[in-house]
């Protein structure tokens, strides 16, 4: 074992890693910010890994006071909208053996999360992927259903599982998201102060980023594609800073070596060929038209929605007050409030009990806020 | 008080975790009426990893831990090894490393294999004689199948000391040091249980590491000021721990951390923190400054402490966070709640 | 929102590759990446699929497209009068 050779060859492979190359990176993205002679310029990222990165790294800290990088609406797990969890936890109750992203595990539905199910003895596994649950249910003859969640690039992946075939007993229970769609609604939200978009890498790997040219043209807001290590955000971002400064409404591909203008057109027609876009709400910001991805007509056999009686309303007469219309995660997500302006947080909603999407996610504002009464992000090292 | 129950009044997963909802169950509910101790005593409301009493002009520690793991045999040791370096090390977490003697009980499920559990038997007493001590006492319970999963085994320990070190004694400007590569035992449980997959050098640490610790107590035995395993909640849950019991802030260096290759990449594959991962064969020990190189040097020596690398410094700012420097910036470091999950976001 | 990790791979059976994440294998779905892969390629793996082959060569494309950028800020920052203050104030900071 050398872990610090190993190191070393992960910088020098894929990882974009160098911390003094961040630091030259973040002084520019300092530099072009100021330039702009005004404060704050704001931006959003819309991607849960962006913020995860961001998060994981101290980035926040190496960008400018001057910058405002709004986390967005781009966890799809924190988005899930309470009934589709209910669906789940619904199906874990009938009997039904439910698999899911571990993400989802601890994500509240009206009454309780499938961790909640779990402890009440439904089966439920945490897998790494689809693969994973077609094994498990090649070896049961038990009923089974996979909680499909996750945005475009991960719907691809059950995409192309459900085309290869499910065994007999598994079947899917969509909550899949697409992105674009949300886009749309946070730059058409009255008071927004977003001047443009980091959009996200891995998801624009299977779209391509010729999807975000129509959406510069009509919101007249530059859209950058950015990656996932931290020299590739720094990038990204001051990209981004350079376009609002100019005022260029246009697509930049700052992430090459994933992204194309065209995309994955294989997998764009896995995608396509299995689910269609379809209106729905995403917890905590809005209903968002084509925002949801369920599964085509021609794929019912595999639809657990369609397989299975789940009666919503056997939940939901038990359920609690409906706390969430007075969740305001949609104004913190879009930039124009902040946590301790909302009338749940703190004492309706917390960790443990979260109502809305910025509660739910471990990297969350108002998560965050609520573990350490602000930013995790200090400043740099010594 | 916060109440530290569900709404509907039950414990979960997570207040076994080892974190903050534990120490919280511990004090909102076992320490209620708890009786009073001659003066002195280091006790459960110490929430240490044992308790101390005094006897004549030596300590008297004590530690119990109970083991339930699945599956009981995973890459590098199985629940009787890790019974028996828990137990053993937490009474050397409180400076007493050579341990008196053992005591095991066990509670078995019905239909449970006799082979493996006299494989476990067997792993029982190798790892004993690994640390210098014997189990002397035990309980066998047999229960009806389902009632519990597998096997149970809890194992106390007692050792004398003639100084007893907390896991609060830290000061500004102490230094941190951990005795090798952090989330071994976590990550290879993880990878091997969850049929991730995953192909890698896994295996767990778990082994006694009373010698080790006490080889370093002998070469710094006043400048060792704070000594804690970083099981459960790994590095991250150790260290806010001191942090807070000690009242000092401590800044990490994250690149200055020991971590195996395989256990990063499949910590990078899965989402997870490896600073959350628990380690079952490691110590973090906060020393005085001037002694840091003299106990690293000692530890490098060991055959367990090779890897073994000055991470981090206590401050005086932020007592109770514990600040993670990335190169990039710094951070505080999250401290975890419950079961390392796989994510995909 | 979808974590992806670069590995290389390893070898090819069919719709699987095997690829080598610095430190732990994992076998890895080809039904949708975009191209053929061979051993020694990239892949970006997410949820046991590789969403995309990465050729040696783009990885060098990546660095030189920052390059490129920093290059030019800099030069437009020469034009600016007070650029020097501010780098120098900006590495005060960093050495806070």
């Amino acid at each position: 074992m050398n872990i610090l050779r190993n190191r070393d060859e992960l910088g020098a492979h894929l990882r974009f890693q160098e911390p003094g190359k961040a630091r030259e990176m973040a002084a520019t993205l300092a530099r072009v910010t100021r330039s702009i002679g005004r404060e704050p310029v704001s931006v959003m990222h819309v991607c849960g890994s962006h913020e995860q990165a961001i998060a994981r790294y101290g980035l926040r800290a190496a960008f400018p006071r001057e910058l405002d990088v709004i986390m967005g609406p781009g966890c799809p797990v924190c988005v899930t909208d309470v009934p589709e969890v209910d669906e789940a936890v619904l199906l874990a109750a009938q009997g039904v053996r439910v698999f899911t992203y571990g993400d989802m595990l601890r994500v509240p539905g009206s009454v309780k999360s499938l961790a909640d199910a779990k402890a009440e003895g439904s089966t439920v596994d945490v897998v790494y992927g689809i693969g994973q649950a077609v094994q498990i249910a090649r070896e049961t003859r038990e009923e089974c259903v996979f909680f499909a969640s996750g945005f475009e690039t991960t719907a691809v992946a059950t995409a192309a599982v459900i085309l290869a075939g499910l065994p007999q007993n598994l079947s899917v229970l969509s909550a899949h998201k697409y992105i674009p769609p949300v886009m749309e609604i946070v730059a058409e939200m009255p008071q927004t102060r977003i001047e443009g978009f980091l959009a996200a890498g891995h998801a624009a790997a299977i779209t391509g980023f010729g999807i975000f040219e129509r959406f510069t043209e009509r919101h007249k807001l530059p859209v950058v594609v950015a990656g996932f290590e931290p020299l590739d955000i720094l990038a990204g971002l001051i990209r981004l800073v350079e376009l609002i400064r100019e005022r260029r409404a246009e697509v930049a591909n700052m992430y090459p070596r994933c992204v194309t203008r065209e995309g994955n057109r294989q997998a764009q027609e896995a995608l396509w060929s299995v689910f269609r876009p379809i209106g729905g709400r995403w917890r905590g910001i809005a209903h968002v038209p084509n925002g949801n991805l369920r599964l085509r007509d021609q794929f019912a056999h595999v639809d657990a929605r369609r397989r299975f009686q789940i009666d919503l309303h056997q939940l939901w007469d038990h359920a609690p007050a409906n706390l969430t219309q007075n969740c305001i995660c949609g104004d913190i997500m879009a930039g124009i409030a902040s946590p301790t302006g909302c009338s749940l947080y703190g004492n309706r909603c917390d960790p443990d009990h979260p109502v809305g999407a910025c509660m739910v996610s471990s990297e969350g504002t108002c998560r965050i806020w609520h573990q350490y009464g602000g930013h995790l992000d200090l400043g740099y090292g010594s | 008080m916060t109440t530290i129950l569900g709404r509907d009044g039950t414990i979960s997963l997570k207040h076994g975790a080892g974190g903050r909802a534990m120490r919280e169950l511990i004090r909102d509910v076992f320490l209620q009426g708890e009786q009073a101790l001659p003066e002195g005593t280091i006790g459960l409301d110490a929430m240490d990893d044992g308790a101390a009493l005094r006897v004549g002009g030596e300590w008297l520690v004590m530690t119990t831990d109970s083991y339930v793991i699945s599956p009981p045999f995973f890459p590098g040791g199985d629940i009787g090894g890790l019974a028996v370096s828990g137990t053993v090390n937490d009474l050397a977490m409180m400076g007493a490393t050579q341990p008196l003697a053992l005591t095991c009980a066990v509670i078995i499920e019905e239909g449970f294999s006799r082979s493996d559990l006299e494989q476990i038997q067997r792993s029982l007493h190798a790892t004993c004689r690994k640390a210098g001590t014997a189990i002397v006492t035990g309980d066998t319970k047999v229960m009806r199948r389902g009632e519990i999963d597998g096997i149970v085994i809890n194992t106390a320990g007692i050792a004398l000391t003639k100084r007893v070190v907390t896991d609060r004694g830290l000061k500004p400007g102490d230094s941190i040091i951990v005795t090798g590569t952090m989330g071994d035992h976590g990550l290879a449980v993880m990878a091997y249980r969850n049929a991730m997959g995953l192909e890698g050098a896994f295996s767990s640490d778990a082994a006694p590491i009373n010698a080790l610790v006490r080889a370093a107590l002998e070469c710094a035995p006043e400048e060792i000021v704070a000594l804690k395993d970083p099981t459960r909640g790994g590095l991250s849950s150790a260290l806010h721990e001191m942090a807070e019991k000690s009242g000092v802030g401590i800044v990490i260096q994250e690149h200055d951390i020991p971590i195996r290759d395989a256990v990063r990449a499949a910590s990078e594959l899965l989402g997870i923190d490896p600073l959350h991962a628990a380690n079952e064969g490691k110590a973090v020990i906060g020393v005085r400054p001037e002694a840091a190189e003299r106990v690293l040097a000692v530890l490098r020596r060991t055959a367990l402490g090779a890897d073994a690398a000055i991470v981090g410094t206590c401050v005086s700012e932020r007592p109770g966070y514990v600040v993670l420097d990335t190169g990039f910036g710094r951070r505080l470091l999250v401290e975890p709640e419950g079961e390392l999950l796989p994510r995909i976001c | 929102m979808c974590l992806g990790v670069p590995g290389e791979v390893v070898s090819v059976d069919g719709n699987t590759a095997t690829v080598d994440f610095f430190g732990v294998r994992r076998q890895v779905r080809l039904d949708i990446v975009d191209e053929p892969v061979k051993p020694g390629d990239y892949v970006m793996n997410h949820v046991g699929f590789a969403i995309r082959r990465i050729a040696p060569e783009e990885i060098g494309e990546t660095i030189a497209l920052y390059e490129l950028l920093l290059r030019t800020a800099a030069e437009e920052d020469l034009m600016a009068a007070d650029v020097r203050g501010e780098i120098g104030a900006m590495e005060g900071e960093h050495s806070a």
